[in-house]
């Protein structure tokens, strides 16, 4: 199997399934030794935010869970450079280490990827 | 063309699943090939043989099981989604020592392994919700 796939999570990390739905997708791609890209775009950049304490309202850490990614082998964890201005954040907020990128950059993984998932 | 769709949305609280059955339909009227329909989260909830609607509307869940059935779909359930909301089919019941069974039989209960082979195998993978 040989395949690129893109996930574009954008939601924020406890007000829906999503983000953890998104971090279950890429495990297993990455375990069935596909291409992982990881993109956290809008609200999804909350994900990367340090001090989280999910504990508090029964859930399980989402930032922790990005942090095992490298433990799969997913290093391209990306991050949408506009989405963290629009939200006054910058990479010293971040607990988890992504690569910002712009819209075009984005634009081009898209491109190369055989599959996008987005959500 | 050999699509696999896959389907976040639970029925009736958004119009997705519904778009998404509607866009299953077109696509064999068509004469594409679907690989395989996913369903994730709440979008496992659209394999509950547990379902009454009123008379006058559609009853989405029956609807995909006569689609599945009747075109002979491979149509996976996300397991970790499925069980965490009660949806359960004969094996995972008696695993969890449940008293029921809620998941039609035309869908089967697996592991996103299958979502990944969707996306690997397909020529497109087209979600909803």
């Amino acid at each position: 199997m040989d395949n690129t796939i893109t996930i574009i999570s954008r939601s924020a990390p406890y007000g829906s399934a999503n983000a953890r739905l998104c971090i279950d997708i890429a495990l297993a791609a990455a375990v069935f030794e596909q291409a992982v890209n990881f993109v956290l775009l809008d609200d999804g950049v909350y994900q990367l935010l340090s001090g989280q304490t999910p504990a508090v309202i029964d859930s399980k850490s989402v930032d922790a869970a990005l942090e095992v990614f490298e433990l799969y082998g997913i290093d391209n964890i990306y991050v949408d450079e506009g989405s963290l201005s629009s939200r006054n954040l910058s990479s010293e907020h971040l607990a988890v280490e992504a690569k910002p990128l712009d819209a075009a950059g984005i634009a081009a993984l898209i491109e190369e990827s055989a599959t996008v998932i987005n959500l | 063309m050999k699509f696999s769709i896959v389907i976040y949305a639970a029925p009736y609280s958004s119009e997705a699943a519904f778009s998404a059955f509607r866009f299953v339909s077109a696509v064999i009227e068509q004469g594409h090939e679907i690989h395989r329909l996913f369903f994730m989260g709440d979008g496992v909830l659209n394999a509950s043989r547990l379902s009454v609607t009123p008379q006058d509307e559609k009853n989405l869940q029956q609807n995909w099981d006569e689609l599945i059935r009747k075109n002979s779909l491979d149509s996976v359930l996300c397991v970790s989604s499925a069980i965490k909301r009660g949806i359960v089919d004969a094996g995972e019941s008696k695993r969890y020592e449940l008293d029921g069974v809620s998941a039609f039989e035309s869908s089967e209960i697996a592991g996103l392994g299958q979502l990944v082979d969707a996306s690997v195998v397909s020529d497109r993978v087209v979600s909803f919700g």
